[in-house]
């Protein structure tokens, strides 16, 4: 078995990958099309709903409560997943899950697997650990398929081929396909992957899926899609694996009746996802008839230890924050080189590899907050990303080439600057006497020298005045006596 | 599998002492904090009688569904005008389905046990239901009576579903206190015909699933 590696990852952080990708216009031109488009649906079928910011609350609520029991919950589902005839594997990190799913593909002799959409593959590297082993994955989400064929990376979690449009789409199946004389027309599009795909629901007997969520009360799973290739592939195949990461379980079966409210309607912008699959281990005469479930951990169990981080992991990958984030809105998905794009990608994959990789990722983001009111289990994105940020400094502030960075040695020194009124004084002082060289007529400085030239490169300055605020209410006229009078005169702002 | 134990343990101890746990925790506590979880959205309905059956008849004809809405003596009648209007003549049903659904002179083929070459044959399907959701336009299937096992409904290309209008609630919350006592059954919500918008964000119906869905909505 060759080693699995994590999936996209590269050397290059967010800024040079942005920046190539940025000079994309029909990539961004897709992105920036399919992105208004579920963001008018989503907001239009969000505000039909009276009780929306309860829904919130209450997913919020469950999946906050799942985590701070997890290990309850996980063993809980356990049991009774194995009582309904499941098999319950558990995977530490993305080496032993591949081995797992390889073993059991290879016990069945399988030469083929069909595969529902599932970003935790992605995270693992599955299918090239398969293809390496001589087993050829079928993805089978319409999206999953063009990526597939195209030789391409997601670039979104719940619709990852938005950044193709139809005639790209359309030659990609037709040199994939085969399909020489094949419209453009999405329905002739969808038409071919039908013909494509049934051939092999029916033929073949392995099938590999994610989970939307896994109820420990009674041991289900439930799997949210639209097209029906994942009930083909729950439902079809002899065999079925269901690759899960910890963090998805929820503690009773009518917690659904709050996730799957919210979820559709953030997702696809739609009332209710066209299927919904619910099913406990295996059942004779109605769909497989070996299932099993591989936990995944990878990184996930030494998040819960951060208490304001740990909220990242109730996300329910619905992707709302990347239709909404006007970083996401320029860039797309790839720019992001991680599987999980957008906001969440930005918290979620530095924190999956300890802080180890996807280091910029914390600073693709404005701070806008968009990610968070959308949010439907509330998880404040803006105020993990600071956080992070704050990790990252502290992790460079270790090394001796992060304590001589000139941002650092800058920000130390403003620190030093800062905490006392005189130094702060003092280097007002001497800023308005620096300053003189740069200072145009207007008022404005234009040009910085060296280093600082960044600031001024799309941007003037304005420059210090000649009299600060401290000098000023230093030589003010005295009024009247201070202290008794002052809690009056707050009242009176009241 | 010695290894796959390890990692379990391993999973489960990295999870405890992320928390600051070190034994499992009382169960009450973990109960009282479950029972105090926000439950502020609306769980009951607001609507009943025609309001509601109206609602669900637009949300299934906004899913580009179709729905026909006779009475308990018409159905056999209504089936056979539906099948002949859509050009279905093979017809698979689940092995309990009332017989008194069927309208004479058509071939029905009890299929809940074909294997999946035998549905792909089939011209469509005729169903029942469990409960069905106004709000979001959905019917719910389960492997219990009328409604047969999952692939049934889902390999041929043609779905009619007879839904009664006491099957149906308004909203989520109602159909999931409906399902509790079934809930370990296999169970698959269908709202609309098999859809997607993958490409350019357009919602195309007819990927995988049946790509024609038509609802016969009885009222007593």
């Amino acid at each position: 078995m060759s080693a699995p590696e994590h999936s996209h990852f590269s050397s290059r952080n967010f800024p040079e990958a942005a920046k190539e990708l940025l000079a994309d216009s029909q990539l961004r031109k897709n992105v920036r099309h399919a992105t208004d488009v579920i963001q008018a649906k989503r907001n239009r079928v969000v505000a039909e709903l009276p009780d929306w910011e309860a829904l919130r609350d209450a997913g919020s609520g469950i999946r906050a409560h799942a985590l701070a029991h997890l290990d309850h919950y996980l063993a809980e589902f356990e049991q009774n997943c194995m009582r309904a005839g499941g098999q319950v594997h558990w995977a530490r990190d993305a080496v032993e899950a591949n081995r797992i799913i390889l073993g059991l593909i290879q016990r069945h002799e399988a030469k083929e697997v069909i595969k529902i959409k599932t970003m935790t593959s992605e995270e693992i590297g599955l299918n090239r650990n398969l293809e390496a082993n001589g087993i050829r994955p079928h993805e089978t989400d319409l999206a999953e398929l063009i990526v597939q064929l195209g030789h391409d990376k997601p670039s979104h979690f719940v619709v990852p081929a938005l950044h193709k449009n139809r005639q790209q789409v359309r030659a990609i199946f037709q040199r994939e396909m085969h399909l020489p004389e094949l419209g453009d027309k999405p329905e002739d599009l969808c038409a071919a992957a039908r013909t494509y795909l049934r051939e092999k629901y029916l033929r073949i007997k392995v099938a590999v899926s994610g989970a939307n969520f896994l109820v420990a009360e009674n041991g289900a799973v439930c799997i949210v899609e639209s097209e029906g290739n994942g009930r083909m592939c729950l439902t079809l195949p002899d065999v079925l694996i269901s690759l899960v990461g910890i963090e998805k379980v929820i503690p009773r079966f009518r917690d659904l009746e709050v996730l799957l409210q919210t979820l559709p309607r953030s997702a696809t912008g739609e009332r209710m996802n066209p299927y919904n699959s619910i099913w406990t281990g295996v059942h004779a005469g109605d769909g497989p008839k070996e299932f099993h479930v591989v936990l995944l951990d990878n990184g996930r169990s030494p998040i819960l230890a951060d208490a304001e981080a740990r909220q990242t992991l109730k996300c329910i990958r619905c992707a709302a924050c990347l239709n909404v984030c006007p970083v996401y809105h320029q860039t797309g998905g790839h720019a992001y080189e991680s599987v999980y794009a957008g906001p969440i990608g930005a918290i979620l994959t530095p924190q999956l590899h300890s802080m180890e990789e996807g280091r910029s990722l914390p600073y693709a983001s404005s701070l806008c907050g968009a990610c968070y009111e959308v949010c439907p289990v509330k998880i404040n994105i803006p105020e993990v990303l600071i956080h992070l940020r704050g990790k990252v400094v502290e992790q460079d502030q270790k090394t001796f080439a992060g304590k001589l960075d000139p941002w650092n040695v800058g920000m130390q020194a403003a620190k030093f600057v800062m905490t006392s009124a005189g130094r702060f004084t003092l280097a007002q002082h001497m800023g308005q006497l620096a300053q003189r060289a740069f200072v145009s007529k207007n008022g404005f400085i234009e040009h910085l020298p060296f280093m600082l030239s960044g600031w001024t490169q799309t941007r003037d300055l304005k420059a210090l005045p000649a009299q600060s605020f401290r000098d000023w209410w230093a030589q003010r006229e005295p009024r009247g006596s201070a202290g008794a009078d002052a809690p009056k005169g707050d009242r009176d702002v009241k | 599998m010695s290894s796959e134990r390890d990692a379990r343990s391993a999973i489960l101890g990295s999870i405890r002492s992320a928390l600051g746990v070190h034994a499992e925790r009382d169960i009450s506590t973990r109960e009282a904090e479950y029972a105090a979880l926000p439950r502020e959205y609306k769980q009951t309905s607001t609507k009943s009688g025609e309001e509601l059956l109206a609602l669900f008849t637009h949300r299934l004809e906004e899913y580009d569904a179709g729905v026909l809405r006779v009475s308990r003596n018409e159905i056999a009648a209504a089936v056979a005008r539906l099948l002949s209007q859509r050009g279905r003549r093979r017809i698979g049903i689940p092995d309990d389905l009332p017989s008194a659904w069927l309208p004479a002179g058509l071939a029905f083929e009890k299929s809940a046990a074909f294997d999946a070459h035998q549905l792909d044959t089939l011209d469509g399907v005729l169903t029942g239901c469990t409960v069905a959701i106004a709000e979001t336009g959905s019917i719910v299937l389960q492997n219990t009576g009328a409604q047969g096992p999952r692939a049934l409904s889902l390999v041929p290309d043609y779905h009619l579903c007879v839904v009664f209008a006491a099957q149906i609630v308004e909203t989520v919350p109602e159909c999931f206190t409906r399902l509790e006592a079934t809930a370990s059954l296999p169970t698959t919500f269908v709202s609309g015909p098999s859809a997607t918008a993958d490409i350019e964000m357009t919602r195309i119906k007819g990927v995988h699933g049946p790509r024609f869905l038509d609802v016969l909505i009885v009222e007593d």
